[in-house]
């Protein structure tokens, strides 16, 4: 099934651009990706159920929840990416696909670059859009959820880009699942800190233009470097292989 | 030039040079960490505020100090590693990670034997021991991952990779942490840094600090000879040592 979707093959008249390459890939991983929906719904079930465990567990209060529920969040919605990111290279690994991809003549990193982005669309962007309905059920105030939803919306492809990286270094490992979670979390904590710091800021009416920058600066960042370490690692995995 | 730089790639030439270095590292490590720890533990003033408390100082600073700059050093060698693709680069890191790991958990650990007077507690998420212990993560996610994959050449470069993604997120570990605590507390703890230390503190303290140095400099001749006796068990002039020192 996976296999029908087309790579972008290149015939000697014809070259195919970085650009539509990129656009393939992207296009290619979604269209694989929603011929399996249950894969693309267990993230953001499992969300939505780290989140329920922090009422159950700590505390129902109302005051209790509205302090901790933008970190609730984040961390839920961090380890729902980090169990995702198993799903970004796997699958392509085990059928071929992805020595394919590194033949391509067009720069791996850019193609790397494209996965990035479609498993940003399939979970890091579902899990903003249900932010909202979470947010409320932690009673976080109107103001604080648009602005949680925000950091989220900025910071979720940072936790895709970021991850990329560690899906490709632990790609055919045993237990690669918790080397993964080792190698990236620690990765993963500035943009918690921004992230839930921004939406403690709101909360006490503070200006966040400058924390939103900030995250803006780590998503730059993140879409500049993370597909060159990510690809150079892609490389290390397959040619282990 | 370029003679030396092959040279240093040659593990056999560096397996000599460590050989003979190696008595001299530890003698003078030794000596400096000893006499600075004596100094600062038994003569050097007391604190007016901390008592005899502070005198962990003359651990304490030394292993944070060595803790960062062994991830630095690591990081270099795996730049060098993936652009030069000289093996002994790869053997450092592989070699070195436990050391900045243990000397990461020092660190951490006599700050909070530390903090426990001082402080009033064990351990406080203020800015400098978070990022410590996120320091000691990134060596425990290194050393995971080069015991993960087998073969010893990806598994060198992967953890290269992994080294230098780790660097580039220090500098900003670094600042988010101060940043996120700065936001929950006023720098309260700025007082146990000591505005100006007297020189009978900070001599022995800067003895040991480069006594570590060495000490450090002997344990990574040591864990690279050792790595690289295992790694080149198969060519001649190992057999060939190993023979010579059996009989």
């Amino acid at each position: 099934m996976a296999s029908e979707a087309k790579l972008p093959v290149r015939t000697p008249e014809e070259s195919v651009s970085a650009l539509s390459a990129m656009k393939a890939v992207f296009s290619r991983d979604l269209k694989t990706a929603f011929r399996q929906p249950q894969d693309l719904l267990n993230p953001l079930l499992f969300f939505v159920m780290v989140v329920t465990l922090f009422p159950l567990g700590v505390s129902p209060e109302v005051a209790f929840l509205r302090e901790a529920g933008s970190g609730i969040l984040w961390v839920a919605a961090l380890l729902s990416v980090l169990l995702s990111l198993d799903h970004l290279y796997r699958h392509d690994f085990n059928d071929g696909t992805l020595e394919q991809l590194v033949l391509q003549p067009q720069p791996l990193f850019l193609l790397v670059l494209a996965k990035s982005l479609a498993h940003w669309v399939l979970t890091g962007l579902p899990l903003v859009m249900l932010a909202p309905v979470l947010g409320v059920m932690v009673h976080l105030e109107g103001n604080s959820v648009a602005i949680l939803c925000l950091t989220l919306l900025i910071g979720t492809p940072v936790l895709s880009l970021i991850g990329s990286i560690g899906a490709a270094l632990t790609l055919g490992l045993r237990s690669a699942g918790v080397l993964l979670s080792l190698l990236i979390i620690p990765l993963y904590i500035p943009v918690l800190i921004f992230g839930t710091g921004t939406v403690m800021a709101a909360s006490e009416s503070a200006s966040v233009g400058g924390q939103l920058a900030l995250m803006g600066a780590f998503l730059v960042l993140a879409l500049t470097l993370a597909p060159f370490a990510s690809a150079a690692a892609l490389r290390i995995s397959l040619s282990n292989s | 030039m370029w003679q030396i730089f092959h040279k240093l790639g040659s593990p056999k030439w560096f397996f000599g040079i460590a050989s003979t270095l190696m008595p001299w590292l530890l003698v003078a490590g030794a000596a400096l960490l000893m006499t600075g720890i004596v100094w600062g533990l038994v003569f050097a003033p007391q604190d007016y505020l901390q008592g005899n408390s502070y005198r962990i100082i003359f651990i304490h600073v030394p292993s944070a100090f060595l803790a960062q700059s062994v991830y630095i050093m690591m990081a270099v060698a795996a730049l060098v590693t993936l652009v030069w693709r000289m093996k002994l680069a790869d053997v450092f890191v592989t070699a070195v990670a436990p050391v900045g790991a243990v000397l990461t958990f020092l660190a951490l650990f006599t700050g909070a034997v530390w903090g426990k007077p001082t402080w009033g507690t064990w351990w406080i998420w203020d800015a400098r021991l978070t990022s410590m212990l996120i320091l000691l993560f990134l060596y425990f996610g290194v050393m995971a991952l080069g015991a993960a994959i087998s073969d010893e050449k990806s598994s060198a470069r992967a953890v290269a990779v992994l080294v230098l993604v780790g660097v580039v997120n220090i500098p900003i570990i670094k600042y988010s942490v101060e940043w996120w605590n700065t936001l929950h507390q006023p720098a309260t703890f700025k007082l146990t840094e000591k505005p100006s230390m007297p020189a009978e503190m900070w001599v022995p303290l800067l003895l040991s600090v480069l006594g570590l140095y060495l000490i450090f400099g002997w344990l990574a001749c040591l864990r690279m000879q050792t790595h690289i006796l295992a790694r080149e068990g198969r060519t001649r002039w190992v057999k060939e040592l190993v023979q010579a020192r059996g009989n």
